[in-house]
């Protein structure tokens, strides 16, 4: 999209650290002098575990890599590194999708476990958007966590958007149907819903977020037009869990990976690409406003496995 | 994945014959498995490396003669390992001398520090002690409102307005701590990143001013291989004293308080397992060494059966597993009692077969609030219905919805679900049996050994 501008680089720094751990270490391991043997082949396994891809995306490389030996397309350890960026970039590039939001009004329905980032992307989008000139309208449906609307109402006079909103305790379902109904009649762009954090493994929770998602859908056909998971970088295999749960029961567009400014890697969006094929949509780098970018598979690849 | 695991462990063996010994060869194969197994579990890859050279030399040269399951004895080598390295259980927040205790919670943006703090709030508060909280977060929009409506809820002051610095937050908090009497303090900070250093000096300086007694690392269950990190960084930064793992509620193995407790020392105080202020519980390494494994946590599920019901009933909830004896009067009593235990599907993602069992609780979960119907369908069958709910033909159906003011298809739902949990129970105590087999290799803590 063209409003989020400096994306390979806001993405390069916000990826720096995790780049320095794993961009260092691949110097090491895949020092071109290096004897291509068994120690080898299990410092880059770990390598690749440590970065969160999980051991199922490191054995197949690994496996791979192997194979490119037996075949003698590849002797010299140096080489793998470029070997590594292809598969990496052939399991996420078919993916990538950018964010459609071209209905009128366009919904977006905003999901996740507890603490993972809803809603301050919530009003990372909402802003950027409204940077864009489109009309957004935020609808505070998680009335479950104590001050949670209080917090998406804070957010929502800082970049100067509206929120929909009831008492702490009500029906989140009709929250939602109030803010479509006011994103109908005013003509809203965007409709964007912040919704309680829930566990995936909580089915009556899980049979809530389907109850919202068919008020939606009842409401605006065609809508949600883009349901979007928010997974925080630094959570480990259970975030495959977590993506293949909510698709299974509420049907995912895409997954919003965020705080990717601290050391963790992000490598569980890899393999939840990868085997679910579902996009990442945009990457939270930051913690200030415009620091939510687009998702970009070439960057992120660049970004986790620099080029030597 | 504790059925995978240790059948898998077991083919393994079964392939190497009727050797006596674990040998070095012979147990490499079966390591591997452990190290997947871990590694998918989030514990970090490091940490594996060590843990896996400390089973083998425990292993190696081990008896297997006596045993025929040499995959569910290496199962039981891993598992004791596991425990010891998880540590002590029943980490206490010992008082200070000169009152208030403070207590400070620190850790990553969404790792759970303020629900942690109402839920310490609430522990301490249940053990007669008079907490007070303050909401040293400024940052994030709206946090302090958070503590303060959940410090109403449990009617525990909150101090904290907006406008002012963190460190005047907890300065003003332990005055009026110390004014009012009131003990522990609960120091509820900001979430930061463990390389922010700006912000790691300003809780360095809430720390040192305070000086609090205990520094808890507030560490989200579902962290990767990154807990490593964040872990040593706070503790090298700020200097903790004990964990608190939250989100334990969830199906993540909770592979990060291994990794955690591996690279601080420190001792995993609390676990968090819920949204709910009361669901915190004390840290059981065993219950976590077989989770990591994932061989579930039955020891936690009799532990909330006794507390939410009564030791007596547990036990008879324990005795009917046993026994797979089991009316329609127990199934309106256990229907009650497990809907005092939390949502369905939080004990089943308890148990080992939770997985397998998660769509039939799935729809009992639905059904609970039809309580008050089930006792009336139940009420209104004969003693021998009860008891042998087989008889229940069409025309019985039909003369219950009508005694019951319900319908038939309520009376076919609750007969359909009664016949669900027995399959449930029938799973259970196919699974006790096997741990039996495993009780005589010694024990294994974290199953359901019979109580009293």
């Amino acid at each position: 999209m063209k409003f989020f501008s400096g994306l390979r680089d806001k993405l390069r720094e916000g990826l720096r650290r995790s780049q320095e751990y794993l961009g260092g270490s691949l110097d090491t391991v895949l020092a071109d002098e290096r004897p291509i043997d068994d120690a080898l082949w299990e410092e880059l396994e770990e390598l690749l575990i440590a970065a969160d891809l999980g051991a199922p995306l490191a054995v197949d490389f690994v496996n791979r890599g192997r194979e490119e030996v037996v075949f003698g397309t590849v002797t010299r350890a140096g080489q793998l590194r470029p070997l590594f960026r292809r598969f990496l970039a052939d399991a996420l590039a078919p993916v990538d999708r950018p964010l459609v939001l071209d209905a009128r009004p366009s919904v977006v329905l905003m999901l996740g476990v507890n603490g993972s980032g809803k809603t301050t992307t919530c009003a990372k989008l909402a802003a950027a958007l409204k940077r864009d000139g489109r009309h957004v309208i935020l609808a505070a449906a998680d009335t479950f966590r104590a001050a949670a609307i209080e917090q998406l109402e804070a957010w929502g006079q800082r970049v100067d958007v509206e929120v929909v909103r009831q008492a702490a305790g009500s029906d989140p379902a009709a929250v939602v149907f109030d803010a479509l109904k006011a994103a109908t009649a005013r003509g809203a762009d965007v409709l964007i819903v912040d919704t309680a954090g829930r566990l995936h493994t909580k089915s009556n929770l899980m049979d809530e977020l389907a109850k919202l998602r068919r008020v939606i859908e009842r409401q605006v056909p065609g809508a949600p037009h883009e349901s979007l998971m928010v997974l925080d970088a630094p959570t480990g295999q259970n975030g495959f869990a977590q993506a293949r749960t909510f698709n299974e029961a509420i049907g995912l567009t895409g997954v919003v990976l965020t705080k990717l400014d601290g050391t963790a890697k992000g490598g569980i969006a890899v393999r939840i690409v990868r085997e679910l094929r579902l996009p990442v949509k945009l990457v939270g780098v930051g913690e200030k406003i415009d620091d939510l970018q687009p998702f970009d598979a070439a960057a992120f690849v660049d970004a986790l496995v620099p080029e030597p | 994945m504790f059925d995978s695991l240790s059948s898998r462990l077991q083919t393994i063996f079964d392939r190497l014959g009727g050797r006596g010994r674990l040998t070095e060869d012979n147990i490499q194969e079966a390591l591997r498995e452990v190290r997947l197994a871990l590694l998918e579990a989030d514990v970090n890859f490091k940490v594996v490396r060590v843990f896996i050279e400390r089973v083998r030399e425990k292993a190696v040269g081990q008896d297997v003669l006596r045993s025929l399951t040499p995959g569910q004895q290496v199962v039981k080598v891993v598992h004791d390992e596991l425990v010891e390295l998880l540590g002590g259980s029943g980490h206490r927040l010992a008082a200070a001398a000169h009152p208030p205790t403070v207590v400070m919670l620190v850790g990553l943006q969404g790792s759970g520090k303020t629900t942690s703090a109402a839920k310490l709030a609430r522990h301490f508060a249940r053990q007669g002690q008079h907490p007070i909280l303050a909401a040293a977060d400024t940052y994030r929009p709206a946090a302090m409102e958070q503590l303060r409506t959940l410090g109403a809820q449990l009617d525990v002051p909150v101090v904290g307005a907006a406008g002012q610095t963190p460190l005047a937050i907890c300065r003003a908090a332990r005055d009026e701590a110390a004014a009012r009497g009131l003990t522990p303090l609960i120091l509820d900070t900001a979430g930061r990143l463990h390389i922010d250093e700006a912000m790691l000096d300003e809780v360095r300086a809430i720390k040192r001013e305070l000086a609090p007694h205990h520094v808890l690392l507030v560490v989200d269950a579902m962290t990767g291989q990154d807990a490593v990190g964040v872990a040593d960084k706070f503790n090298q930064a700020v200097g903790i004293d004990a964990v608190v793992l939250t989100k334990m509620d969830g199906d993540s193995r909770g592979g990060a308080a291994l990794s955690v407790r591996h690279v601080t020392g420190r001792p995993i105080a609390f676990v968090g397992v819920g949204e709910k202020a009361e669901a915190l519980e004390p840290f059981h390494p065993d219950r976590v060494a077989s989770r990591i494994l994932g061989m579930g946590d039955v020891l936690s599920l009799v532990e909330k059966a006794q507390q939410s019901v009564d030791q007596e009933k547990a036990q008879e909830l324990v005795r009917k597993l046993r026994e797979d004896a089991f009316t329609l009067e127990d199934f309106r009593d256990q229907l009650r009692q497990l809907r005092q235990m939390g949502p369905l599907d939080q004990i089943m993602g308890m148990l080992p077969l939770g997985k397998m069992l998660r769509g039939a609780p799935a729809e009992l979960e639905g059904e609970q609030a039809d309580l008050g119907r089930f006792d009336a369908i139940i009420a209104s069958m004969t003693p021998g219905e009860r008891r042998a709910p087989e008889v229940i033909n069409g025309s019985r159906r039909q003369r219950i919805a009508r005694g019951s003011g319900t319908t038939v298809q309520d009376v076919n739902r609750l007969l359909k679900q009664y016949a669900q949990l027995r399959k449930m129970m029938k799973q259970l105590k196919g699974m006790e049996g096997r741990l039996g087999k495993l009780g005589k290799l010694g024990g294994l803590p974290g199953f359901p050994m019979p109580r009293g």
